[in-house]
């Protein structure tokens, strides 16, 4: 466990002077979702980074896709492609924009997002496709709550029960924020757990920043017919910077260079 | 026509392992015989379209080849940017059926007209776009279509269609087929009004006008080769479908045609008026409503080689 916090703080320096450097927003919601990223990428995902298109491997996608950022920097690390490459982060002519592109583009990528709410159908489809082939994989879909605005993904949790995809994980990186405001005022988001439960998923909340917590429900074994699950996980929008947490104009901010020394002091990381 | 998409369909599934049909709650008798046949590889996606898209593009993404059906303005303008996102930026083979195309639910009003589909898929990078003429083409699109390793759109009509003889060759995606030949004006027809079109055709050849006739069954890539030929060759050339005469096939020609140096032939553009139709009618008064009749395209095409003749 305090080995997965230490991959965390040192993608969460990461990210941070990646923005720093080439001005690449939504810094707030990479932060919120850094731990998610690395349980599931470093602890319970069933992924070899030397055979990223492996028919039998689980597929993660990041379907808010403003989050790539962190996804970038956890797919770098885990050995998916150099870590040099991420240097041309940004760059004219280079692969990493400020959304995932295609798998075709970069390994370790299973769906190209950014347009919000995608990722959960394509999700449900990569699902059903494991039991049509009849191989054994795991989907796990990764949302904001944000996102959750989108119709269609409730058209996807709809259909996912009815065709009882229990190889398919849902989980909302709840931070409370989206782009304007706080999530609960913009729309009736609540009460979310409930709502993924009405619709018919096996659905809990944890706090998304407990590394045992989230092993507890990537690494929860499923089975290819059941009842697909949900996890609602409590985030800060921020998490890990004092002066980030909870603060939604991190949301397109970029940081100074003394913000950059700030939060690395924070992290207990060198520049 | 939705009769032969159906059995069609049921009999690459049984031979391809890899063919999934998703459905959007409509023709479920339809697909009595893939379900049977095709055991699990069915999918009633409900009234939720947008969903159905990603779906499809998920299973692609993951190796099988989903093939959507549902009403053509459902599977297109409802859900055009899964289509756009999921199926073209991904570059993944999703096969979108769109039935009842143009105004071929022309009674159910304009929710259910379709005459913006084929610009619409037209502009989508990697997208190949397919407009057969009747049950026979639609077969062969259909199959041609899954060799494909990209995003398909085929518009059909709906059933009854009549099929038209065509003159003996090899079918293609991407290569129109000749259905009668002629000098002096070439008739270019995408989908289902080919009948209208022949008609218009026997009533030139018997004016002393010698008319060609092609089916333009794949709208993009289109054709060019058989461009370059008529309207080398010919005086007018008439492009027909039940689309609005803004972007679909006629759009595509007159693009090509703009990149021309010295085209011989003129070009003229049937399709629908750029409006909504508010009378309640038939397809047929539909299409007698925005002049896409024998009688109307044999009078203005003959005005226009007459003109071109002097």
């Amino acid at each position: 466990m305090n080995d997965l916090k230490k991959i965390a703080s040192e993608i969460r320096g990461r990210i941070i002077a990646t923005s720093h450097n080439t001005r690449t927003p939504h810094l707030g919601s990479c932060l919120s979702c850094t731990d998610i990223l690395v349980a599931a990428y470093f602890d319970t995902l069933k992924i070899d980074p030397t055979k990223p298109t492996d028919p039998n491997r689980d597929r993660f996608i990041l379907s808010k896709g403003h989050g790539a950022a962190a996804l970038f920097q956890v797919l770098g690390m885990r050995g998916f492609y150099s870590e040099g490459m991420l240097e041309s982060y940004g760059e004219d002519g280079g692969l990493f924009a400020e959304h995932p592109p295609t798998p075709e583009h970069l390994p370790g990528i299973e769906a190209a997002t950014g347009s919000l709410g995608h990722g959960l159908s394509i999700g449900l489809g990569m699902a059903l496709a494991g039991r049509i082939k009849g191989q054994i994989y795991d989907v796990t879909v990764l949302l904001g709550d944000g996102e959750c605005n989108e119709g269609s993904v409730w058209e996807a949790a709809m259909m996912a029960p009815i065709q009882k995809v229990g190889n398919l994980l849902a989980i909302v990186d709840f931070n409370k924020w989206q782009g304007t405001g706080r999530s609960e005022e913009v729309m009736e988001l609540g009460p979310l757990v409930d709502k993924w439960r009405a619709f018919g998923w096996e659905a809990c909340e944890i706090d998304g920043h407990d590394m045992g917590a989230l092993r507890g429900v990537l690494g929860q074994p499923r089975t290819l017919i059941g009842k697909p699950q949900a996890v609602v996980a409590h985030t800060v929008k921020g998490k890990g910077i004092s002066f980030m947490e909870d603060d939604n104009n991190w949301h397109y901010r970029i940081p100074d260079a003394d913000e950059l020394a700030a939060a690395y002091r924070e992290l207990g990381l060198k520049l | 026509m939705r009769n032969a998409f159906a059995d069609e369909i049921t009999k690459i599934g049984a031979s391809d392992s890899r063919v999934v049909v998703l459905s959007g709650d409509i023709g479920n008798k339809l697909f009595d015989r893939f379900k049977l046949k095709n055991e699990g590889r069915f999918f009633n996606c409900g009234i939720a379209e947008a969903n159905m898209m990603s779906v499809a593009a998920g299973m692609a993404l993951s190796g099988l080849r989903p093939v959507i059906y549902t009403i053509a303005p459902f599977t297109t303008t409802r859900c055009y940017e899964q289509i756009r996102v999921d199926a073209c930026y991904h570059n993944v083979p999703v096969v979108i059926v769109g039935t009842g195309s143009g105004l071929s639910y022309a009674e159910l009003g304009p929710t259910h007209h379709s005459c913006e589909d084929l610009a619409i898929m037209r502009v989508l990078p990697n997208m190949t776009v397919l407009a057969p003429a009747d049950e026979v083409e639609l077969r062969q699109c259909l199959r041609g279509a899954l060799q494909i390793n990209g995003p398909v759109y085929i518009r059909i009509g709906k059933k009854g269609e009549p099929v038209v003889p065509k003159m003996q060759q090899k079918f293609a995606i991407g290569r129109s087929m000749t259905v009668r030949d002629g000098e002096d004006i070439c008739l270019i027809v995408a989908g289902t009004l080919l009948p209208s079109v022949m008609q218009a055709a026997e009533a030139l050849d018997a004016l002393g006008i010698s008319t060609r006739v092609e089916s333009f069954h794949t709208v993009k890539p289109l054709d060019e080769a058989t461009l370059g030929a008529v309207f080398g060759r010919c005086k007018v050339v008439a492009v027909v479908e039940e689309h609005s005469r803004i972007g679909g096939l006629g759009g595509a020609v007159a693009e090509w045609l703009a990149r021309q140096s010295r085209p011989n032939a003129r070009l003229i553009t049937f399709g629908t008026d750029d409006c909504f139709m508010h009378e309640v009618g038939t397809q047929t008064y539909a299409r007698e409503k925005f002049g896409l009749t024998a009688l109307n395209i044999v009078s203005k095409v003959k005005a226009l080689f007459n003109r071109a003749s002097v």
